[in-house]
């Protein structure tokens, strides 16, 4: 500990303005720099490669003839992909909770006032998060498709089921999954700082993503047939289907809705941390 | 410079800034004094652009804080040592905000070297003692080269050491024409730092004062003197400002001459003296006097009075 330095600045320093990429080079240095992003993210690509592999490697045809009518419609349809993504759902849940870590951990600690005291104009810092977390969770989480489903071509060898990267609406099925949890940790940051807890956030998301659908059965069978598929998770799954089931969107319209969602919730976000106090 | 005008915060029906007006000049160390609750920290979250104000303003160098292209170079802060993410490194914590104004890591080094932290720098901060926390934040809030520095009572949990490095650092910060605000619900360690004082309580400005004319006025007791002839140096002291009382027979207490004046009005006309003490009253009884009747958490005892002050 030193008493003798006494001079703030004994070299001038240089100090620019605050740009967009700046503030975007900021949130990446302090996404990497916490061991719980690289935990969580971890934890989702484990949940995404692992279960995949595993659903594929444990795959008979005749559980399947068990559940449903095989090669129809609807939520009896297993394929090599639809089982090579069975982690999705676990692994949105895993990068949901890191978006929100993002966003709400900052409040949860006090980060946050260091943060927007360097960035006052604060939308850039949410729009940051959102660019440097959906890309690295596109990316990784696109990767680990592949993987899941490379290593379920290995369980499912001679299977009726089988398929290879190069059959049609694979690529695209995967690559939905990885821009289905890109968004899933969108959204986990637009909801971290709309709700500013991280306790909050994730019941709201483990609610929306898991719950609702659910609950939405109980609604009268005209609604819920009209409603469900617009349900973010309904829509999200949509994205990653290999086989668009009659009850359930298109890729592209499953996107879009999903998008819409996202984006509803990054303007919430984006009118609470502008409009309230830090 | 700061500079806050009719600054009024509310949170429902309760005011906790009231129509504060106060500046604060460079090359000079202002302290932002009151009691507990007095909105002290209310109103240095509203000159950083953390709270938004009810009614008024407040400027930073001529605008409002966000309106600057580089706010941490107009003016760097520490509010609570708690703003920082307790799983991240000093270092890195440092390196995340010099990277919003484009600051190197040299200088990142250089603040880490300043505040006493390099031996901690790859450190947690969760792990860090409320000093450390202390040292992190002045460091944060010295990172981009500040015009105005602005501390919320930066010697809470520092060490006789610390406590001095930062009266030091401030002393010089203040020196090299940066203006320079702490605030403190402790007169005596402000008045030891400070050139002019702010104080307030329940949101009000309370003074608007220098130092030195704080404690000329806390000092204003008057001067004891004991001496046999009382009498006789009573009727010399007698003058148009001065007032003389008498609680006992050789006692007397003197306002408006200084011992000085009393001792050489003594010798002159020969009279012996056996006590001659200048009744300061300390600052912090004048400061407590002052915000009495603005004490947000009053506490019953007497003896207790003073930690709530």
């Amino acid at each position: 500990m030193t008493t003798d330095t006494l001079s703030a600045a004994p070299v001038r320093t240089t100090v620019r303005k605050v740009t967009a990429l700046r503030v975007l080079r900021s949130e990446w240095a302090k996404f990497w720099s916490l061991r719980s992003s690289w935990i969580t993210l971890g934890v989702s690509l484990l949940l995404l490669v692992a279960l995949g592999a595993i659903a594929s490697a444990t795959y008979s045809p005749d559980v399947v003839a068990d559940g449903g009518p095989p090669g129809g419609p609807g939520s009896g349809t297993q394929d090599a992909v639809s089982l090579a993504l069975l982690g999705v759902t676990f692994a949105s849940l895993a990068v949901g909770v890191l978006g929100v870590l993002l966003s709400a951990g900052e409040y949860s600690t006090g980060m946050i006032r260091s943060t927007l005291t360097a960035v006052p104009r604060r939308l850039p810092v949410l729009w940051s998060k959102a660019a440097v977390i959906g890309p690295v969770a596109l990316v990784l989480s696109t990767v680990g498709a592949l993987a899941a489903f490379q290593l379920g071509t290995l369980g499912l060898d001679g299977e009726k089921i089988a398929l290879s990267l190069s059959d049609d609406g694979v690529l695209r099925s995967l690559a939905g999954a990885g821009v289905y949890l890109g968004l899933v940790a969108v959204f986990g940051v637009a909801l971290g700082v709309l709700l500013r807890s991280s306790a909050g956030a994730i019941a709201v998301l483990v609610g929306v993503l898991l719950i609702l659908p659910g609950l939405a059965s109980l609604l009268p069978d005209s609604l819920y047939d009209n409603i469900n598929p617009y349900f973010p998770s309904n829509a999200g799954s949509a994205v990653y289907a290999l086989h668009e089931s009659s009850d359930a969107l298109s890729p592209g319209a499953g996107l879009a809705v999903f998008a819409g969602w996202v984006a509803l919730t990054l303007a919430g976000a984006a009118y609470r941390l502008v409009r309230s106090d830090a | 410079m700061i500079e806050a005008r009719e600054l009024t915060k509310r949170y429902g029906d309760k005011t906790v800034v009231d129509h504060l007006s106060f500046t604060v000049k460079p090359g000079e160390v202002t302290g932002f004094l009151g009691p507990n609750g007095a909105g002290k920290s209310t109103t240095m979250r509203m000159i950083i652009g953390l709270d938004a104000p009810t009614g008024g303003s407040v400027t930073v160098n001529g605008r409002s804080y966000a309106k600057h292209p580089a706010p941490l170079h107009e003016i760097g802060s520490l509010l609570e040592a708690k703003s920082v993410h307790p799983g991240r490194t000093a270092f890195n914590h440092l390196m995340a905000l010099a990277h919003t104004h484009g600051i190197s890591r040299g200088r990142v080094d250089e603040v880490i070297e300043l505040a006493g932290l390099t031996s901690v720098a790859g450190k947690r901060v969760g792990a860090f003692s409320l000093g450390m926390g202390q040292r992190l934040g002045i460091a944060s809030a010295l990172l981009a080269d500040p015009a105005i520095v602005m501390l919320d009572e930066p010697v809470n949990g520092l060490d006789p050491e610390g406590v001095l490095w930062v009266r030091n650092l401030l002393r010089s910060l203040a020196d090299e024409g940066r203006a320079v605000m702490l605030s403190s619900h402790l007169m005596s360690e402000t008045a030891l730092i400070a050139d002019h004082l702010v104080i307030i309580g329940r949101g009000r400005l309370l003074a608007d004062t220098t130092v030195d004319d704080f404690v000329r006025e806390a000092g204003g007791g008057g001067v004891k003197v004991s001496t046999t002839e009382a009498v006789r140096l009573r009727s010399l002291l007698a003058g148009p400002d001065v007032v003389v009382s008498s609680s006992a027979a050789e006692e007397l207490v003197v306002s408006g001459r200084s011992a000085r004046e009393i001792g050489a009005v003594a010798a002159e006309h020969g009279i012996a003296l056996y006590e001659l003490t200048p009744q300061a009253v300390s600052l912090e009884e004048a400061f407590m006097a002052l915000t009495h009747d603005a004490v947000e958490y009053q506490s019953a005892p007497a003896d207790t009075a003073r930690k709530a002050a």
